[in-house]
């Protein structure tokens, strides 16, 4: 439980640290680069956009920002079952559904741009790229990116034919029709933000519905099954969402840039936790920035297409994720290992220590020379000082004049757990080595650092006949004199 | 088909009606390639029982065939003298550990839960009751104190066990458990022998696919042998002797598999409906 907690609240700080470096990073970027003169207009286009003052720029960044919503949600489950490729495939598929609802609409009732018939055309060709993907798989031996890859460039390419062939028929209105493949949200009217609205509070509501039942699926769909889930039947629901949150947003972001929308944000999100719930809700959350944000933007900067801005602001918060991720960012994992590496070598020095003192009894006061130390393990000059300088700091060690070091009080016992850790593991080994390597899956070097307390507990109740005494001896000749093998102690007395 | 067909519960006195599982001519086949042959089997009630078999056997194609997760060529599964489908409740199911994707973002106990997601039902988030009898289960395989650890930072053995713990929070009647000892921790092994002394104490069945041949007399009262086709059933002391072993490992059997897979090559397969 405290661990939970703890996960948030790293969680909430970074998302606060993201909001923070966000609205700094809006507010002054475009100023500062803009230069002293433009300052002015700037900062009230600022406000204009980002207050919602602009009638036209509210309808798009309020679409936008619920189309980031919708697809940063239902994308979470969409990357966790794997599908990250099959929303890009059924995407692209939506263009032939495009031009052909055009084509049919524009016989019918000589207006082909409007925008329901071409949502539901490209919906229906989405579906059907699906389901030839699922047929290839199913009765050909061919693996899945192959699959993949001929129904999205198929499906694309028949697209394009059939928008040169609207495009034939009716000229002049059939030029808005490319809006669908790189996107325009400068057309986006009330209705259009409406629909998206819509939209997104169904993906909403279905990802919380069904939060308990996706999460299972996409971990263990054989296991779903039996338990008597409909798992076929939640499968096609997660895919219709995806479509639905695809075709919406083709006219916003475009069908070449709508899958990033419904990856990176969740993503990005992977990075700063590990549990499914706070996964969903920051990846709802990164989209709904990423769409807010990167519409602004193009509505501050004309000619900056609102799809690609969009985009690249999630690709953003995805290499911001990617490196301060608090649960796998890389800085994250890097300092892990350097905290790793310090308490391995604290505790290699303690042992040390303690060693010498058990060996060399009567000598308590002056200590063991530093350069003595050093041939003791393969330490380098700098990591020894370092090391013994940190420890002095922790105030576990003296240090004397003409470089000698002892343990201090708070010292001994630190390193008393130390060396009794390592004697356990040591006899262990040694005594039960046959059943030993299976229990905790890391190099055997490194492994008495991060034994964990209820497996020393094992250890103790393991070798409980030779822990009476309270601390092992070492079961083998702890030698400062050069008589252990690889380590070649050199002693000056 | 020249092989002999034994029924293996047909010695003891209970019917087969009640019979925990009963297999009748069961075939499968994955791309027209059978997998498995007209399997005949009935098991008994309570007892610890091993399926054991050579690589490609089918072992495990059998369990997920039993279960429904791969489609029957032929045949006819009952559980406790009815269909599967209508005694799912009393089912559980031990997939094999490398099945799923373990850098999954959830925990152990999270996983553990999804064995009560059916007694959960739809729509309802996982309660406090929930969550206490998940944690039980974490109990009974000695891995309450990782119930909150993220399931990619579990070993190999751990991971099994939140496996098992799934399987039990769900109450079954009548386990299947593919490969559970496959690569686990020594510790694993013996939390999962003595989880499964106790579920045959309580009556529980448990059928495991099982690779060690080794120990199949001291785990196991029963014992599946399977290669293809069933080579024979029944209690261990029986069964479990050198000629079946020899069949079900030995050369004839390769000589089957082969020409199964000519077969497979050949332009039909014939339907094989009973």
């Amino acid at each position: 439980m405290r661990n939970r907690a703890k996960f948030i609240h790293r969680n909430l700080l970074s998302i606060l640290i993201i909001v923070a470096t966000v609205l700094i990073g809006t507010s002054f970027s475009p100023a500062v680069s803009a230069g002293n003169l433009a300052t002015d207009s700037l900062r009230s286009d600022l406000v204009r956009v980002f207050m919602f003052q602009d009638y036209n720029t509210r309808v798009v960044v309020t679409g936008t920002t619920l189309l980031g919503l919708a697809a940063g949600l239902i994308g979470t489950f969409l990357v966790l079952r794997k599908r990250a490729l099959l929303s890009d495939t059924l995407s692209h598929a939506t263009l032939p559904g495009i031009a052909l609802a055009f084509i049919l609409m524009t016989l019918v009732s000589g207006d082909g741009k409007q925008l329901l018939p071409l949502i539901i055309g490209a919906a229906i060709f989405s579906v059907l790229g699906t389901l030839s993907v699922l047929a290839i798989q199913r009765f050909s031996r061919l693996k899945d990116d192959a699959a993949l890859g001929i129904v999205l460039s198929v499906y694309f390419g028949l697209g394009v034919a059939l928008m040169g062939m609207a495009t034939r028929m009716d000229a002049g209105n059939a030029a808005g029709l490319s809006s669908f493949i790189y996107g325009k949200t400068a057309s986006m009217l009330f209705s259009d933000a409406l629909l998206i609205a819509g939209t997104a509070l169904v993906a909403a509501i279905a990802c919380i519905l069904f939060f308990k039942e996706f999460s299972m699926v996409c971990f263990d769909a054989d296991y779903g099954m039996t338990q008597g889930w409909p798992v076929a039947r939640l499968d096609f629901l997660m895919m219709a969402l995806v479509i639905l949150v695809t075709v919406i947003g083709l006219q916003a972001v475009g069908l070449i840039l709508v899958v990033a929308l419904l990856i990176i944000p969740a993503a990005s999100a992977r990075f700063w936790t590990f549990r499914l719930r706070n996964m969903l809700w920051l990846s709802g959350a990164f989209g709904a920035l990423s769409g807010f944000v990167g519409s602004g933007v193009s509505a501050l900067m004309a000619n900056l297409p609102a799809g690609a801005v969009i985009v690249l602001t999630a690709s953003l918060f995805f290499i911001f994720s990617m490196v301060f991720g608090s649960a796998r960012g890389l800085l994250h994992i890097g300092m892990d290992r350097l905290r790793l590496g310090r308490k391995i070598m604290d505790e290699n020095l303690l042992r040390d220590l303690f060693e010498w003192s058990e060996t060399n009894p009567n000598e308590g006061t002056p200590g063991i020379e530093i350069s003595a130390l050093k041939h003791r393990r393969s330490w380098t000059q700098s990591a020894l000082k370092k090391t013994i300088r940190r420890l002095h700091r922790q105030k576990t060690i003296n240090v004397y004049s003409e470089n000698r070091v002892n343990l201090s009080k708070s010292g001994r016992l630190a390193a008393f757990e130390v060396v009794r850790r390592h004697r356990l593991w040591e006899t262990y080994l040694i005594t039960h080595a046959d059943v030993a390597p299976g229990i905790v899956d890391l190099s055997a070097d490194r492994i008495e650092h991060v034994l964990e307390p209820e497996l020393i507990r094992q250890l103790e109740e393991k070798l409980e006949a030779e822990t009476k005494e309270k601390l092992l001896s070492s079961p083998h000749t702890i030698s400062f004199t050069g008589a252990d093998g690889h380590r070649t102690p050199k002693m000056t007395r | 088909m020249a092989h002999t067909r034994k029924t293996a519960g047909s010695k003891k006195n209970y019917t087969q009606a009640q019979a925990p599982l009963c297999v009748k001519d069961l075939t499968v086949a994955y791309h027209r390639k059978p997998v498995l042959w007209d399997i005949d089997l009935t098991l008994p009630e309570g007892q610890l029982i091993a399926v054991v078999g050579p690589n490609g056997a089918g072992k495990s194609t059998f369990i997920k065939s039993v279960l429904g997760l791969v489609p029957r060529a032929s045949g006819a599964i009952s559980i406790y003298g009815k269909s599967y489908e209508s005694q799912r409740h009393l089912v559980g199911y031990v997939p094999q550990r490398e099945s799923v994707d373990w850098d999954f973002p959830v925990n152990a106990l999270d996983v553990v839960a999804m064995g009560l997601y059916r007694q959960i039902g739809w729509f309802r988030p996982v309660n406090k009751n929930h969550r206490k009898k998940a944690l039980d289960s974490l109990e009974k395989v000695g891995m309450a104190n990782y119930a909150y650890r993220q399931i990619s930072q579990l070993s190999g053995g751990q991971q099994q066990r939140v496996f098992l713990a799934r399987a039990l929070a769900q109450d079954a009647r009548l386990y299947f458990m593919d490969e559970p000892f496959a690569g686990v921790d020594a510790a694993t092994e013996r939390a999962i022998i003595s989880l499964l002394k106790e579920l045959k104490s309580v009556g529980k069945t448990c059928v495991v696919v099982h690779h060690d041949l080794q120990t199949v007399p001291t785990y196991f009262d029963h014992v599946v042998l399977l290669n293809m086709r069933l080579v024979d059933a029944g209690p261990v002391e029986t069964v479990f002797n050198e000629e079946n072993l020899k069949k079900t490992y030995g050369g004839r059997l390769t000589l089957l598999t082969h020409a199964l897979n000519e077969y497979a090559k050949t332009p039909q397969f014939p339907s094989n409906t009973d």
